[in-house]
C-alpha cells in the first residue's frame, strides 16, 4: 500500500515568530513540502536611515528580543569599523562576557524550554515543572544566572544599555565579577547534567548534506570577528558579506532566502562547531565526543547538541574572561569617537548564527544606507529544503500524519529559528 | 497560589504577538527565581512562543507588538471578542514603539528599498489601542517582569493596580546615579513614567522614554532645561519620537 500524508501546521509553536509547515504525500510521492515564513515584515533597514550613530545601536537591538546583545554589538561594531574607532581592551572583554552570557541563556532556553518538551511528549515546559522538576530546576538556575550576568554587564539582558560606540558606559564592580565567577563554577555540574540528559534523547537519524557558514577563528572560537568561512571551502572578509549571503526574495515568504555554493546554506551552533571544532575548549570537546558530534555533521537535529557543546564552551570562557577582567583596569572603558563618512560591516555570531550589519555614514555621523543580514534569514531556505528532503526520506510505511507533523516541527525547532529577526 | 490559606482564583491567560521583537514575551519566562510560582498562579492556555497547547477559552489576553498588516487587524479583532480583559504588553503594543519610525517614510519607497520588485503587504503602524479597546496598558521596552508580576498579583487578589505617578528620575536617584544631564547627556528621565528602576540612566545611556509620560509631566520646565543645556529642539524631538510615546507634545 502506498502512503498518503497530509501535514498542515499553521503558526508553528515554540519558536520565535510565525511560520508554516506543509507536507502533502500522495501514493508515496511527495507532492508538496514547504517551510514558509509569514511573519509581518518590519522594515528596520528603512528605520535606520538618517539615524545618528548614537541611536543606531539602540534601534538595532530592537530587531530581536532574544539576541538583542548580538544585534547591539554587531551594530556598534559596524559603526566603529566605519569610523576607525579603537575600543579599549577591557571594554571588548566586557562585551564578550555579555555575549557569552547571551549564548548561554539563549541555548539553555532553546534546548530545555523549547526543544526538550518534544522529547518528553509534552506541549511545553509547564507540565515538566511537576514531571521533571530536576530538569526544570537546572534550566532555571542556568538561565537565571546567565540573565543576571548580562544584566550586570550589559545593564539589561533584553535590549542592553551599556554598549555604545567607542566602548561600554558602565561596568560591574570587581567584587560582583568575582561573585559571578564563583557562581559559574558552581553551575558547571548543572551543565554536565544537561549533557547527560541530552545523551539520553533520541535524535532522529536524518542527514541532508549542506554548506555551513560561520565566522572563522584563528586562535579563538569566534563570536565577534572579521573572517568568514564555509564548510565548502569559501573564505572571505566580512566586508564581502554580500557575495556570501546572496539574498533573494521568495514570493511565498516575507523572510528573504540566501545561498552560497549550493541551493542553500546553514548557520548557527552546528555551523560554528563544524567550522571551528579545533578551537573549542577541551571541556567542550569532551562533551561533543560524549554526544557523538564530530565535524562535519550534516544532521540538522544535532544543532541541539551543538548548543549544549557551546554552552559548556561559553561557561568556561566566562570564567576565563572574568579572571582577565579582575586583572584589568576597569577605569578606562570608552575610546575616542569621531564620526566620518564611510562604510563599516559588523559580523557577530548570534546564538542562531552569523549576523551582519552594514552601515554607510555621512560625515555628520548619520546613516545614509543600512543593510542587515540576520541568522534565520540565512537558514530559512535550508530549512525549506530540509523539510522537502525529510518528507522524501520519511514518507514510508508506518508513518502517520501526527508523527510526520511532530518530526517536521522538531526539525524546524532544531534550528532555533527567530522569525521576527528574519523579517527585520 | 494561596493567600492567608485561601486558594486564589486562577485566571486563564493567553499571550499573542504582533509586529514586535517578542522580547516582552521573553520577559514572562525570565525572573527565574519566581517563574514556577508565577506559572502556578495563572493558567496559561495559549502562548505560542512557549507551548503547543492552544485554547481560545481565556480571561486575559496579553497583546505584544504593534499592528502593521491586515491579517493582524483581523486576528486582534477576533481576540478582542473572546477576551474578557485585553492587556497591551510593552511599548510597541501601548504606543506603536520603534515601529512607528516606519511611518516617517512612504510605504512604497521602503518596500522597494527592502524587497525590490517583490513588495510585501504592509500598513502604517498603529498601537493596539488604535485598533481595538484596551483595558490595561503595561509599557516598557521591554516590560519589567517585576511590574508584570505585581499586576498579575493584583488581578488575582482583586485589588486595583496603580502605576507610579513619579518620573524615572526618582528611581535613578534611589540608585545613587549622578545626573546624566549634569554630564552633558540628553535624558528623558524627568518626564518619563517610573517603574522600570532606571536601568538605562544607571547604565549610562540616558532615558529614551519607552514607558511614556509620567503623570502630569512638567514639559515647559523640561524644554527650558534642555534648551539651557544646549540641546537643539530637533535633538529633543528626535529623542521623544523614538518610541512614539510623546506624540502629543514632541513637536511643541
Amino acid at each position: 500500500m502506498k502512503i498518503n500524508l497530509n501535514v498542515d501546521v499553521h503558526h508553528l509553536t515554540r519558536i520565535e515568530g510565525h511560520g508554516n509547515i506543509k507536507v502533502k504525500v500522495e501514493n508515496g510521492e511527495v507532492k508538496d513540502a514547504r517551510w514558509d515564513v509569514i511573519e509581518t515584515p518590519r522594515f528596520f533597514e528603512a528605520m535606520l536611515k538618517n539615524k545618528h550613530y548614537t541611536t543606531a545601536g539602540i534601534l538595532a537591538a530592537r530587531i530581536c528580543g532574544i539576541c538583542s546583545i548580538s544585534h547591539s554589538l554587531c551594530s556598534i561594531t559596524a559603526t566603529e569599523r566605519a569610523f576607525g574607532v579603537a575600543v579599549p581592551l577591557p571594554a571588548e572583554k566586557l562585551r564578550l562576557l555579555a555575549k557569552h552570557g547571551e549564548t548561554l541563556q539563549s541555548h539553555v532556553l532553546h534546548v530545555l524550554f523549547l526543544a526538550a518538551p518534544d522529547f518528553f511528549a509534552e506541549p511545553s515546559v509547564i507540565p515538566l515543572i511537576e514531571k521533571r522538576p530536576d530538569v526544570v530546576a537546572i534550566a532555571l538556575r542556568l538561565k537565571g544566572f546567565a540573565n543576571r550576568l548580562c544584566d550586570a554587564v550589559a545593564g539589561r539582558t533584553t535590549h542592553p544599555v551599556t554598549f555604545q560606540v567607542g566602548g561600554v558606559t558602565a561596568a560591574p564592580t570587581k567584587k560582583d565579577l568575582l561573585a559571578y565567577k564563583a557562581e559559574m563554577e558552581g553551575l558547571l555540574a548543572d551543565l554536565t547534567a544537561v549533557a547527560e540528559l541530552v545523551a539520553t534523547l533520541e535524535i532522529p537519524d536524518f542527514v541532508r548534506e549542506t554548506e555551513f557558514v560561520s565566522l572563522k577563528g584563528d586562535t579563538d572560537y569566534p563570536f565577534i570577528g572579521v573572517k568568514v568561512g564555509s564548510s565548502d571551502g569559501v573564505f572571505k572578509d566580512s566586508m564581502d558579506y554580500l557575495s556570501i549571503t546572496n539574498e533573494y526574495v521568495d514570493p511565498e515568504n516575507t523572510s528573504k532566502w540566501t545561498k552560497l555554493s549550493r541551493e542553500s546554506y546553514a548557520v548557527g551552533a552546528l555551523a560554528r562547531v563544524n567550522n571551528n571544532y579545533a578551537l573549542l575548549r577541551p571541556e567542550a570537546v569532551k562533551v561533543a565526543e560524549a554526544l557523538k558530534l564530530s565535524p562535519v555533521c550534516h544532521n540538522p537535529f544535532m544543532n541541539n547538541v551543538a548548543q549544549v557543546v557551546e554552552s559548556v564552551h561559553a561557561a568556561y570562557e566566562i570564567i576565563r574572561l572574568i579572571d582577565e577582567l579582575l586583572e584589568s583596569d576597569l577605569g578606562h572603558l570608552m575610546g575616542d569617537v569621531t564620526p566620518k563618512a564611510g562604510e563599516g560591516v559588523g559580523a557577530v555570531e548570534a546564538p542562531r548564527g552569523i549576523l551582519f550589519h552594514h552601515y554607510d555614514y555621512d560625515d555628520t555621523g548619520r546613516i545614509i544606507k543600512a543593510n542587515c543580514v540576520v541568522p534565520t534569514t540565512q537558514n530559512n531556505a535550508n530549512i525549506h529544503l530540509d523539510i522537502r528532503s525529510f518528507a522524501r526520506q520519511f514518507a514510508v510505511k508506518g508513518m502517520t500524519d501526527a508523527r510526520m507533523e511532530l518530526l517536521c516541527s522538531m526539525l524546524v525547532r532544531s534550528y532555533d529559528p527567530c522569525l521576527s529577526c528574519s523579517v527585520h | 497560589m494561596k493567600y492567608l490559606g485561601i486558594e486564589t482564583q486562577k485566571p486563564k491567560i493567553a499571550i499573542f504577538d504582533f509586529t514586535s521583537c517578542e522580547g516582552c514575551q521573553l520577559q514572562l519566562v525570565n525572573k527565574e527565581e519566581t517563574l514556577a510560582d508565577f506559572l502556578a498562579a495563572v493558567e496559561v492556555v495559549n502562548f505560542r512562543e512557549a507551548s503547543s497547547a492552544r485554547s481560545d477559552d481565556y480571561d486575559i489576553a496579553f497583546i505584544e507588538g504593534a499592528v502593521s498588516r491586515n491579517d493582524e487587524v483581523k486576528r486582534l479583532t477576533a481576540i478582542r471578542e473572546k477576551a474578557k480583559v485585553l492587556v497591551a504588553l510593552g511599548t510597541c503594543a501601548c504606543f506603536g514603539g520603534v515601529n512607528k519610525l516606519k511611518n516617517e517614510f512612504e510605504m512604497k519607497d521602503i518596500n522597494r528599498d527592502v524587497y525590490g520588485k517583490n513588495p510585501k503587504e504592509t500598513l502604517w503602524v498603529r498601537s493596539v489601542g488604535e485598533v481595538v479597546k484596551v483595558d490595561l496598558e503595561i509599557p516598557g521596552c521591554p516590560v519589567s517582569k517585576n511590574e508584570v508580576e505585581a499586576i498579575v498579583r493584583h488581578v488575582i487578589l482583586g485589588a486595583p493596580f496603580t502605576f507610579p505617578v513619579y518620573p524615572v528620575c526618582v528611581e535613578c536617584k534611589q540608585r545613587f546615579t549622578s545626573c546624566l544631564m549634569e554630564k552633558g547627556q540628553l535624558c528623558l528621565g524627568p518626564i518619563t513614567r517610573g517603574g522600570c528602576n532606571a536601568p538605562c540612566s544607571v547604565g549610562g545611556t540616558g532615558c529614551w522614554g519607552c514607558r511614556g509620560p509620567a503623570t502630569d509631566p512638567n514639559y515647559d520646565s523640561f524644554f527650558a532645561v534642555t534648551a539651557d543645556r544646549g540641546f537643539s529642539k530637533e535633538d529633543v524631538a528626535e529623542r521623544m519620537g523614538f518610541y512614539g510615546t510623546f506624540q502629543e507634545v514632541q513637536n511643541r
